[in-house]
């Protein structure tokens, strides 16, 4: 188990460098669908996200403006809370599965 | 391919949106039955390592970008199952704090990329497994060309959301043929990625590699770590 959590930090240390200094890096050009909806002309037809007022909208931080500080902040900060959040949802669901292992062991 | 609000209408949304509720409620149930006590936290560096990968756009063509999808990658590491939910889990942190990918259009997109993406994709995956020898070579290949096939897969779902109801009236042959062409090609990087990541964590840990079962020579020989 040591090991593998060597492993797993070993990854997330991967995971971040790339959000932290990769991503700032990265092309800005649309990506497929957005480039399809221009030249099919349906782009216009997007509405702007409920969101898009939030402190971290758009991989970048608000407080600290745009540039590439700030989307490796912003890069850094959606890793992290993805890890969190998944650690303990699947910490959850092995710990449901335990539970209905007992209960199918105790109806036998 | 996150779709914002507004492409598809909101009957389209809502009923892809059951639809991917009722698939993420399957993958759930079906993920906790197959985890380990290491394959847990594993799972949660899947799904982060998928969101970093997913800030990594590369350029496809003039003019446009593309990045990693991950729910093959997903798949092979630690099964379909937790595939889809680290997958779904991403899209969700992306659309609620990144305003990437719209609000009502995350039914859609949990139904393209974390389902019909990763599910066919891995499909693919089993399929090439059964057929090619039962070597980490092979397993890798199998990774990278199910991957491949992952990102038009879930771009073809895109395409019937837009034929059901979709705004700006574009005729749908052309959409087809664009939404196809450029997601082959997204799909070509998508490969390359997985197949290398594949081999990396094959090659120090294939024990942790859930797709990696039955592999002969076992791939623990050819890295020393028996």
């Amino acid at each position: 188990m040591r090991r593998t959590l060597a492993l797993i930090g070993g990854g997330l240390l991967v995971a971040i460098g790339l959000a932290v200094f990769v991503s700032p890096w990265a092309d800005p050009d649309p990506d497929g669908l957005e480039r399809v909806a221009e030249t099919q002309g349906f782009a216009e037809t997007a509405r702007d996200h409920d969101l898009e007022d939030g402190p971290l909208a758009d991989y970048g931080v608000r407080a600290i403006g745009e540039g590439r500080l700030s989307t490796s902040l912003a890069g850094l900060v959606g890793t992290l809370v993805t890890f969190g959040i998944g650690v303990g949802l699947f910490g959850i669901l092995r710990r449901r599965r335990g539970q209905a292992d007992m209960r199918d062991h105790a109806s036998t | 391919m996150h779709i914002p609000d507004g492409f598809i209408d909101a009957g389209t949304s809502l009923g892809a949106g059951a639809v991917s509720a009722g698939g993420i409620g399957v993958a759930l149930r079906k993920a906790s039955r197959g985890l380990s006590e290491e394959q847990a936290p594993l799972a949660g560096l899947v799904a982060a390592f998928v969101f970093a990968a997913q800030m990594l756009n590369f350029p496809v063509a003039a003019g446009t970008s593309g990045h990693l999808l991950g729910g093959v990658l997903a798949a092979v590491l630690v099964g379909p199952w937790a595939g889809v939910v680290c997958v779904a889990l991403v899209l969700g942190i992306q659309a609620l704090l990144f305003a990437d990918g719209g609000l009502t259009a995350l039914g859609l997109n949990v139904l393209n990329m974390a389902l019909l993406g990763t599910l066919g994709g891995y499909a693919v995956f089993a399929g090439l497994r059964r057929l090619l020898p039962a070597t980490p070579t092979s397993a890798t290949t199998a990774a990278g060309i199910a991957a491949g096939l992952s990102v038009p897969i879930a771009a073809l779902g895109f395409v019937v959301e837009y034929a059901l109801g979709g705004a700006g009236g574009a005729p749908l042959g052309a959409v087809l043929g664009a939404m196809t062409g450029v997601h082959v090609l997204i799909g070509i990087g998508e490969g390359v990625i997985t197949a290398l990541t594949v081999r990396a964590v094959l090659s120090v840990r294939p024990d942790l590699v859930h797709g990696a079962a039955g592999l002969r020579p076992p791939a623990a020989v050819v890295a020393g770590t028996r």
